[in-house]
C-alpha cells in the first residue's frame, strides 16, 4: 500500500495545478482590453524578460558607476583583474566602462530606429490599407520598392556618402530605419485588410466615427500584439545593424556603441592577441540581447496566433501524463506484488 | 420622424477576371418606401442584392443610378451630417459587429458622442445605461463594463440594437438581425426590434431570407431575385397567395403544420429558368415590368 504513495502524491498535486489553470481561465472576467494584450507569463517570457531588464539597467544606470572610458592608462592590455573587472584595453582604458557606455549607445540606437521603423510601417501599411484603391496601390508599390532594396549596401553607401563629422546618431537612426520598415509594413498591412472588412468597423462607421479614429481605436488595438512584435524585431534589427556598420567603421562618430567597440578590437588586434575580455562581452551582450527580445518575441506570437499557446498547454498535458504513467508502471514493477494485491482487493 | 425614398436603384459591380472585365448588375431598379411605424421586409436569397441595398442605404456603398431621399415629416430632407445619426444599422453577425477589445459601454457611448447627444462623462454613462436597459439588457451596470466575449449572440444583438438606436435613429436597417441567432432567442430579439418601433416610430427594413418571421415582423414584402423585385405587396398578401414563382418556391420551403409530410422541392429546381423580367404588385393586382424605371414600367400579361 505503501509504495502507491509517491504516484498518488504527483496526480494530486497535478490535478490541484489543472484546476487552478482552469479555474484561472474561466474564472473572473478580465475587464480591460489591455489585459488581453498581455502574454501568459512562461518560463521562456520570464528569462527574456530578465535579460532586456538586465542589459537595460546596466546600460542606463551603469555609466554612472564606472569610470572614464577613454582614460588612457600606462598599463597595457591586461585581463580581467580586481581593478579592472574586464580588463583593459591597448591604451589601457577600462573594458568595462567602455561596455557600459556602449551598450547604452547601442539601446539608443535599438530604440530610436525601432520607434521610427514602426512608425513608418504603420503609416505606409495601415492608412494604405484602410483608405484602399489608389491610395493603396500607391502605398504598397512604394512599399515594394523599399522592399526590394538591398539594405546593407545602401545603407553602406548613403554612410559613406554623409561626412564623417556629420555623421551623428540621428543620421545613421534614420539610416537604418528608413531601409528596414518595408516588410513590416507589409505584414501590417495584411492585417489591416482582414480588419478593415469586419462588420465592427462598418458599424463604427455608420454610426459617424471619423476615419482617423475608425483606423485609431477600432482597428489599431486589434493590431497592437503585431505592431508590438514587429517592435521587438526592428529594435533587434537595428541594434544588429548598427553593430554592422560600425565594424567596418561606417557608425555614427562621436558615439560609442557595442558595434565601435568591437571595430577598435579587431583594430587592435585583439582575437591574434587573445584578448578574450575585449571582444566577447560586447559580443555577448549583442547575443543576449538579441536572445530576450525573441524570447519575448515568441510570448507576443502567442496572442497573435492563441494555437500556438494551445499547443504549448497540449504538450505540458501530453509530458505530464507521460510522467505519472512512467511513475506508475515503475510503481508496479517495484511493488509488483503488493500493487496487484491491493488491485485485486479493490476488485 | 422620418421616411425614405429609394427610387430606381442600380449598382453595378465590375468583375475582373484576368483582363476581361465584366459587370454584374447586383441591383436592377429597386423602389422602395419606407414610412415611420412600418416594417418593410426585403426577402431573398444569397446574391439577390439585399445587402447590397443596405449598404448603399447606409452609405457604405455608392449606388450607381437612382436616388435615396431621407425626409422629414416637416418636408425637409436629411442632409449628409445628419444622415449617419437618423439612418442606422443592425448586423447580421452579432460575433462579428462588436469589436472585440472594446466594452459594451464604448460601443454604445461613441454614437451618443460622435452626435453629441450627451455630455461627455456622467450624461454619457447615465445614457448608456439607459439604453442596455431598453434593450432588456439588466443588470445594465454589470453588462456595461464587460466586453463582447462575455455575452451570449442574443445579448450582443441586444447590444448592436441598442448602438443603432443611440444617436436617435429614425430608419433602422436590420440585415438579417437574427438569421446568426438560436431559434429559441430569435422570438425575443424580434419582439424586442417591434416594441423599440412602436416607442420610436422608426421606419424599419428588415432583410431576411425567411418568410415565417418576415411574415411575423413586417407589414409588407418584398420579394427579390437577382437583383429584381419579382413581388410585392402586404406580408400576407405575399405569403398566403404568392403569384411569382420564386415566392412561391419560397412559400413551399416554409414548414406548414396543417400539412405534415410537406412536399419538398422534390424536383431540383433550375434557377436559371426562373423569370425575373416581370413583377406581381399585389397593391395594383397586376404584372409590371421589372428591371425598368418605375416610372416607365407597363403592366404585363402573365399565365399565372
Amino acid at each position: 500500500m505503501t509504495n502507491l504513495k509517491p504516484t498518488s502524491e504527483p496526480s494530486v498535486a497535478d490535478s490541484a495545478e489543472l484546476l487552478a489553470e482552469t479555474s484561472a481561465e474561466s474564472g473572473r472576467p478580465v475587464r480591460s482590453g489591455w489585459r488581453m494584450l498581455l502574454p501568459t507569463m512562461t518560463p521562456w517570457l520570464a528569462i527574456g524578460l530578465g535579460l532586456i531588464v538586465a542589459i537595460t539597467l546596466f546600460g542606463v544606470i551603469g555609466p554612472y558607476l564606472v569610470g572614464d572610458p577613454r582614460a588612457i592608462r600606462d598599463m597595457g592590455l591586461t585581463g580581467p583583474s580586481a581593478d579592472f573587472w574586464l580588463g583593459t584595453t591597448q591604451t589601457g582604458q577600462d573594458v568595462l566602462a567602455q561596455l557600459a557606455h556602449a551598450t547604452r549607445g547601442s539601446l539608443q540606437i535599438g530604440v530610436i530606429v525601432g520607434l521610427l521603423a514602426t512608425a513608418l510601417s504603420a503609416f505606409f501599411g495601415i492608412y494604405g490599407a484602410y483608405r484602399g484603391r489608389a491610395v493603396d496601390e500607391v502605398f504598397s508599390l512604394f512599399t515594394n520598392v523599399f522592399l526590394v532594396i538591398p539594405g546593407l549596401p545602401l545603407v553602406i553607401v548613403i554612410s559613406g556618402f554623409v561626412p564623417a563629422e556629420s555623421r551623428g546618431l540621428w543620421t545613421i537612426a534614420v539610416v537604418l530605419a528608413v531601409t528596414s520598415w518595408a516588410g513590416s509594413a507589409r505584414v501590417l498591412r495584411a492585417q489591416t485588410l482582414s480588419v478593415r472588412n469586419r462588420d465592427y468597423v462598418a458599424a463604427s462607421q455608420v454610426s459617424g466615427e471619423r476615419p482617423w479614429r475608425v483606423i485609431i481605436v477600432e482597428i489599431l488595438p486589434n493590431l497592437l500584439p503585431v505592431i508590438a512584435s514587429q517592435f521587438v524585431f526592428a529594435v533587434i534589427a537595428a541594434i544588429l545593424g548598427e553593430a554592422g556598420l560600425s565594424f567596418i567603421g561606417l557608425g555614427a562618430s562621436n558615439s560609442s556603441t557595442l558595434g565601435t567597440m568591437l571595430f577598435y578590437a579587431q583594430n587592435g588586434f585583439a582575437l591574434s592577441l587573445g584578448a578574450w575580455w575585449w571582444f566577447i562581452p560586447p559580443g555577448l551582450i549583442i547575443a543576449l540581447f538579441g536572445t530576450g527580445l525573441s524570447l519575448v518575441n515568441f510570448s507576443i506570437d502567442e496572442i497573435i496566433n492563441p494555437k500556438l499557446k494551445n499547443l504549448r498547454l497540449h504538450r505540458k498535458r501530453a509530458r505530464r501524463a507521460a510522467r505519472l504513467e512512467r511513475e506508475l508502471a515503475q510503481a508496479a514493477r517495484r511493488g509488483g506484488p503488493a500493487a496487484t494485491a491491493s488491485k485485486e482487493s479493490a476488485r | 420622424m422620418t421616411s425614405v425614398h429609394v427610387t430606381d436603384l442600380v449598382k453595378d459591380y465590375t468583375i475582373r477576371n484576368g483582363l476581361k472585365r465584366t459587370r454584374l448588375r447586383a441591383v436592377d431598379h429597386v423602389s422602395l418606401e419606407l414610412t415611420p411605424g412600418r416594417t418593410v421586409a426585403l426577402v431573398g436569397e444569397s446574391g439577390s442584392g439585399k445587402s447590397t441595398i443596405a449598404k448603399i442605404l447606409t452609405r457604405m456603398e455608392k449606388p450607381t443610378a437612382g436616388t435615396v431621399a431621407v425626409e422629414r415629416d416637416d418636408g425637409t430632407t436629411v442632409d449628409r451630417s445628419a444622415y449617419r445619426r437618423e439612418v442606422q444599422m443592425v448586423f447580421q453577425d452579432p460575433f462579428a459587429s462588436l469589436n472585440p477589445f472594446h466594452s459594451i459601454e464604448h460601443h454604445i457611448a461613441r454614437p451618443l458622442r460622435i452626435h453629441n447627444r450627451t455630455a461627455k462623462g456622467e450624461e454619457t454613462r447615465e445614457r448608456v445605461l439607459e439604453m442596455l436597459e431598453r434593450v432588456n439588457l439588466t443588470p445594465a451596470a454589470n453588462i456595461a463594463p464587460r466586453r463582447p466575449h462575455e455575452l451570449s449572440g442574443g445579448q450582443r444583438q441586444r447590444v448592436a440594437i441598442a448602438r443603432a438606436l443611440a444617436p436617435g435613429a429614425k430608419v433602422l436597417i436590420a440585415d438579417e438581425p437574427v438569421s446568426m441567432l438560436d431559434v429559441s432567442i430569435r422570438l425575443g430579439v424580434l419582439n424586442l426590434m417591434g416594441r423599440l418601433q412602436r416607442e420610436d416610430d422608426l421606419a424599419v427594413l428588415y432583410i431576411t431570407h425567411d418568410l415565417a418571421t418576415a411574415r411575423h415582423f413586417s407589414d409588407e414584402i418584398t420579394v427579390l431575385y437577382r437583383g429584381r423585385v419579382v413581388e410585392r405587396g402586404p406580408a400576407d398578401a405575399v405569403i398566403l397567395d404568392p403569384h411569382h414563382e420564386y415566392t412561391k418556391l419560397l412559400a413551399a420551403a416554409a414548414p406548414d403544420p396543417e400539412r405534415p409530410g410537406r412536399v419538398t422541392a422534390a424536383d431540383p429546381v433550375d434557377r436559371d429558368a426562373i423569370d425575373n423580367s416581370a413583377c406581381y404588385d399585389h397593391f395594383a393586382g397586376e404584372w409590371r415590368e421589372a428591371g425598368v424605371p418605375a416610372a416607365e414600367a407597363k403592366a404585363v400579361t402573365r399565365a399565372d
